[in-house]
């Protein structure tokens, strides 16, 4: 009986566990394709988006190209400090995006 | 380097800087060639057509579309309009040149006496409260079609605005300039920025326009609106996208901005009323 109820509750904690990361995947990639948030779309390829814009260069390989997660927050936070005439939005700088979801941004754009 | 000639390289990029200040002939040769050295294929003229010179396919499209415009029966309404005598029995005609006929081509015109820049739809008001008649709401409806009706006298005409040159005339051409290349909104965007520096590139499946040729064609008949509207009805939309506040038709910002981009489209034919998507 013990067995059976620990068998229960552990296959509830991990379904719980694994729907939170999932969940927080999810956010992240909402946040990057919804054109009220991200809207990274209207300027890169990425992911399984369609109807991509052309003005920035594709999302991919991610973590080999930004090892530094400071550098690429940097990026997203306000694009400018690295390219003074960049056209990609502060997201940071002028809150179009919270730090809360440019967290959760960044761990989607890792897995890219 | 010694103290004398590093005094002297600075007076001169100082006096460099100050010659090579632009005029705005130089800014519209500039312009203009900035476009025509990007696409080599497309003759002047065809900027007036937006996006469809750049898009093949969406060209095809909106040719198709064409064959039947979608802005007959609004653009009929602006000549009844435009024909329609105002109570005290006087029209339009009265109030322009030439009866107001093959006109667009000289608006927005700037007016000395009152420091302004005065564009078609203004004028169009400005006849009708003259003739004691209520101003007409800007940006769509009657205005719309009234104009759409003028510029369609002027099809073909080439756009020419005199060149600033007094001082009321430079301040209102250097505000619009001053305008047009300024990032605003939340999203931080100048319309240089989209219709400049990314012409031709992709926002999502929108093809960003080349600014040369934008006022030739307006007011436009958009899919969108299921109506006409204005160029400022348009500086609007682009305002929105951004997250910038649209400002009211004809408000003096608007008014130098119409002034600086028509002016950078001198020489293109009028080609307007036009539909877009
Ligand atoms: C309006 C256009 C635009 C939008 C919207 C936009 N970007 Fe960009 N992005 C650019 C451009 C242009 C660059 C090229 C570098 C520069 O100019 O800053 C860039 C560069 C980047 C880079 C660096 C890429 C590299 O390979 O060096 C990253 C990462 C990035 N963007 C992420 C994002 C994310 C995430 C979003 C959405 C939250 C987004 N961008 C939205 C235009 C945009
Ligand atoms: C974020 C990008 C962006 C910015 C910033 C922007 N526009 Fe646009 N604009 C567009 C798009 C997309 C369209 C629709 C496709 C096209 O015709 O370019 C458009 C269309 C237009 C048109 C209609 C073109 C036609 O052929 O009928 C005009 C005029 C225009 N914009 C002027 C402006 C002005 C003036 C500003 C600045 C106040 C501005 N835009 C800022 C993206 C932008």
């Amino acid at each position: 009986m013990h067995k059976k109820l620990l068998i229960i509750i552990s296959i509830t904690l991990l379904t719980l566990m694994s729907n939170l990361l999932f969940a927080n995947d999810m956010d992240g990639k909402k946040i990057a394709f919804d054109r009220k948030k991200g809207n990274c779309l209207a300027c890169h390829v990425m992911d399984d988006g369609d109807m991509a814009g052309n003005i920035g260069p594709p999302l991919i390989v991610m973590k080999a190209r930004f090892p530094d997660r400071e550098a690429l927050k940097a990026q997203i936070w306000d694009a400018t400090t690295k390219n003074s005439i960049s056209i990609m939005p502060p997201f940071g700088k002028h809150q179009i995006l919270s730090d809360a979801e440019i967290e959760k941004l960044l761990d989607y754009l890792y897995t890219l | 380097m010694n103290l004398l000639s590093k005094a002297l390289i600075t007076l001169l990029l100082i006096s460099l800087t100050s010659v090579s200040y632009a005029t705005p002939e130089q800014d519209k040769e500039t312009f203009q060639s900035f476009y025509t050295e990007r696409f080599p294929d497309i003759s002047k003229a065809e900027f007036g057509d937006g996006v469809y010179a750049l898009d093949q396919d969406a060209r095809d499209q909106w040719e198709a579309m064409n064959d039947f415009p979608p802005y007959e029966d609004d653009l009929e309404e602006g000549e009844t309009l435009f024909n329609t005598p105002f109570t005290n029995g006087k029209s339009y005609a009265s109030c322009f040149e030439n009866d107001g006929e093959n006109i667009r081509q000289h608006y927005p015109k700037f007016d000395s006496k009152r420091n302004m820049v005065v564009t078609l739809e203004l004028a169009i008001n400005e006849c009708r409260t003259n003739n004691d008649e209520e101003p007409l709401p800007y940006k769509k409806g009657d205005i719309a079609k009234i104009s759409a009706y003028m510029a369609s006298t002027s099809e073909g005409s080439e756009i020419n605005i005199a060149t600033p040159t007094s001082k009321g005339e430079l301040a209102a051409y250097e505000a619009g300039k001053q305008y047009f290349y300024s990032k605003r909104g939340q999203l931080n965007f100048s319309c240089a920025n989209c219709h400049i520096q990314n012409v031709g590139r992709k926002a999502r499946s929108e093809t960003l326009s080349p600014a040369l040729g934008h006022p030739t064609h307006f007011p436009v008949y958009r899919m969108k609106w299921e109506s006409f509207g204005t160029l400022q009805r348009r500086f609007d939309s682009c305002n929105k996208q951004v997250r910038a506040e649209p400002l009211p038709g004809q408000s003096e910002a608007y008014r130098n901005l119409e002034y600086f981009m028509t002016y950078m489209s001198n020489g293109l034919p009028v080609n307007g009323p036009a539909s877009r998507k």
